[in-house]
């Protein structure tokens, strides 16, 4: 067990855990990957929210989704 | 206003939510069930002292460790989708499922990241019991946090402890409790859970077996085999009874998904629960074709099952449809069922008061307001009927409702055969003679996955044509995007999620194929 300092020792936790992966070290590389490509690539670029993107405040939103639900006149539902 | 949907965009924005729903759905069940395999094992490595124990829980927790590293945050492309394709649902649904996500991101991160870390780095940094209870630690929580992720599809399920607001269009949350504890989603998650359990002990026993074909690992192998077998075994038992309670529920709440479960199309006193069966193809609502080519039931279970009466009426398709049978209301009080054409006239009722309570509200006309308001909740529970033209537009898919249910079921009872046989021949040191069976084992691994996701495809499938049942159908909940947006980004998608598979089983593959070894993971 290490004893010392909380801060070290949390620290000496993390720090000798991920020097000591082994199969780990690759899941990190792929799990790091894979946030970039959700968050930098497809949240930003595919994935923007409709309603904050045309909207700047609730009611706004609100006023388009009532508009939107009260005026279902062609919608192919068959 | 939604005028004009373009039906390619309500059927590229399902396929993609199907497809990462899927595909994120291959990861989280192996994680709810292999953390609690693990635990066990652990607890008897702490109780016992026998370091073999130990060697055996590092190598699960490896395996457990691919499987979540990769899975890991690919529920969240579901959110993405929810802002960006699914705008009008994400606003209807308003703060109901604000509560149980957020419960459910604080418990993931804290509970099962802090919590994994200690599982992993804490290998004698941390006292054995503290591992140990960091490790039953992560199984709960991971348990946990699925807990509220089900109670917000129960909720899609059937809608509960809720009030929507006209003025701002969103349904806000009544009770909060009401919708934790809705039968429904209780139901999901039991039966959720025991499934992931009974796919993790497949998992389990499929690769021990594999060792157990190629000699080696012997004890690991036999003991990890007794583990999953009685974990699975048990686990099934108690799935048994979940999926009875889950059956229940959808027969009082969602009929519609029952039928086309059993393929009913014409309703009956007294009906059979079909164990096998084929339906006729290109059977529909009005034609006088026979519904199954062939079929087995065991006859008056399904009336039994459905209402613990034998006798009971169970009503078909075509029932479902045309209305005018007796059902019994949350009261208990009889009614007669209406007709899809009624439904539909009351939910545009619904929407048409929606509509001058707008107006009224912005001519600032206090009478029409509240008279508009009266007619609206009169006949809110109708109002996602009032977006359909057809009535037989509520008629889900029935072949993959009834092939996926029947095909979740008999593999449900072949793990169980298969559970008992294991137990049976490896207390008799019978098992590691039976070749046969062990490649058996191997290749029913696929298969437990298979059932899993056969499972959510009748939950989803069965109810559409709702995102949310009664009250939001998908083509009212879509945003009116491009069609082609959603094309691309269903198949980059598609290649992002096969590329995560493929790294999945081959690093998977491959540290099967090492073995548990004495240093890190």
């Amino acid at each position: 067990m290490i004893k010392g300092n909380p801060l070290k020792r949390f620290f000496l936790f993390y720090y000798d855990g991920f020097k000591s992966m082994t199969v780990g070290k690759r899941l990190w590389t792929i799990i790091i990957i894979k946030l970039f490509i959700m968050f930098a690539i497809l949240k930003i670029f595919f994935f923007q929210d409709f309603l904050d993107k045309k909207f700047s405040n609730d009611k706004e939103k609100a006023d388009y989704v009532i508009e939107q639900l009260t005026n279902p006149k062609n919608i192919n539902n068959d | 206003m939604i005028e004009n949907i373009d039906s390619a965009l309500v059927d590229w924005s399902r396929a993609q939510f199907a497809l990462t729903a899927l595909y994120h759905w291959l990861f989280v069940p192996l994680t709810l069930g292999i953390t609690f395999i693990i635990a066990f094992m652990e607890s008897l490595y702490v109780k016992t002292g026998d370091p073999e124990w130990k060697k055996i829980t590092k190598f699960w927790m490896t395996l457990f460790g691919i499987n979540f590293a990769i899975g890991v945050a690919t529920g969240i492309i579901l959110e993405f989708e929810f802002g960006t394709n699914w705008s009008n649902y994400s606003w209807f649904v308003g703060d109901i499922f604000g509560a149980p996500l957020a419960i459910e991101g604080i418990m993931a991160f804290f509970m099962e990241s802090t919590f994994i870390a200690v599982m992993f780095f804490g290998w004698n940094k941390v006292s054995k019991k503290f591992h140990l209870l960091s490790t039953w630690l992560v199984a709960i929580g991971s348990n946990l946090s699925a807990l509220w992720i089900l109670v917000a599809n129960g909720w899609m399920q059937n809608p509960v402890g809720m009030h929507f607001n006209p003025e701002t269009a969103r349904n806000e949350m009544l009770n909060f409790w009401e919708v934790l504890f809705s039968p429904i989603a209780i139901n999901k998650f039991l039966h959720t859970i025991t499934s992931s359990y009974v796919l993790a002990s497949v998992f389990v026993i499929g690769v021990s077996a594999w060792y157990l074909l190629k000699g080696r690992e012997l004890l690991l192998a036999k003991r990890s085999i007794i583990i999953a077998a009685i974990f699975g075994l048990l686990s099934s038992l108690f799935l048994i009874y979940t999926g009875d309670g889950s059956a229940y529920q959808v027969a009082q709440k969602q009929p519609m998904k029952l039928a086309a479960m059993e393929g009913l199309y014409n309703g009956t006193e007294g009906a059979g629960l079909i164990m096998i069966g084929m339906l006729t193809p290109g059977k529909e609502i009005n034609d006088n074709k026979e519904e199954y080519v062939f079929k087995f039931e065991i006859p008056k279970l399904l009336s039994f099952l459905s209402y613990g009466d034998a006798n009971a009426f169970v009503p078909g398709v075509k029932n479902i449809v045309e209305g005018g049978y007796e059902i019994i209301d949350k009261d208990g009080n009889t009614q007669i069922a209406l007709s899809a054409i009624e439904k539909i006239e009351k939910g545009k009722l619904a929407i048409s008061a929606l509509s001058e309570f707008k107006k009224a509200k912005e001519a600032e006309n206090i009478e029409l307001q509240e008279e508009s308001l009266i007619t609206f909740r009169e006949n809110f529970k109708y109002f996602g009927y009032g977006f359909l033209n057809d009535p037989n537009s509520i008629i889900p898919n029935v072949p993959i409702t009834f092939y996926s249910f029947h095909l979740m079921v008999g593999l449900g009872f072949l793990f169980i055969f298969l559970f008992a046989v294991v137990l049976i021949l490896i207390f008799r040191e019978k098992l590691i003679e039976k070749k046969w069976l062990l490649r058996a084992l191997v290749f029913t691994t696929p298969l437990a996955f298979i059932a899993s996701l056969s499972g959510w495809v009748v939950a989803e499938v069965g109810r559409q044509p709702w995102t949310i049942q009664d009250l939001l159908p998908t083509v009212a909940s879509v945003s009116q995007i491009d069609a082609s947006a959603v094309q691309i980004t269903f198949w980059l998608f598609t290649v992002v999620f096969t590329a995560l598979i493929i790294a999945e089983l081959k690093i998977m593959f491959k540290q099967i194929k090492i073995g548990p070894n004495e240093g890190g993971h």
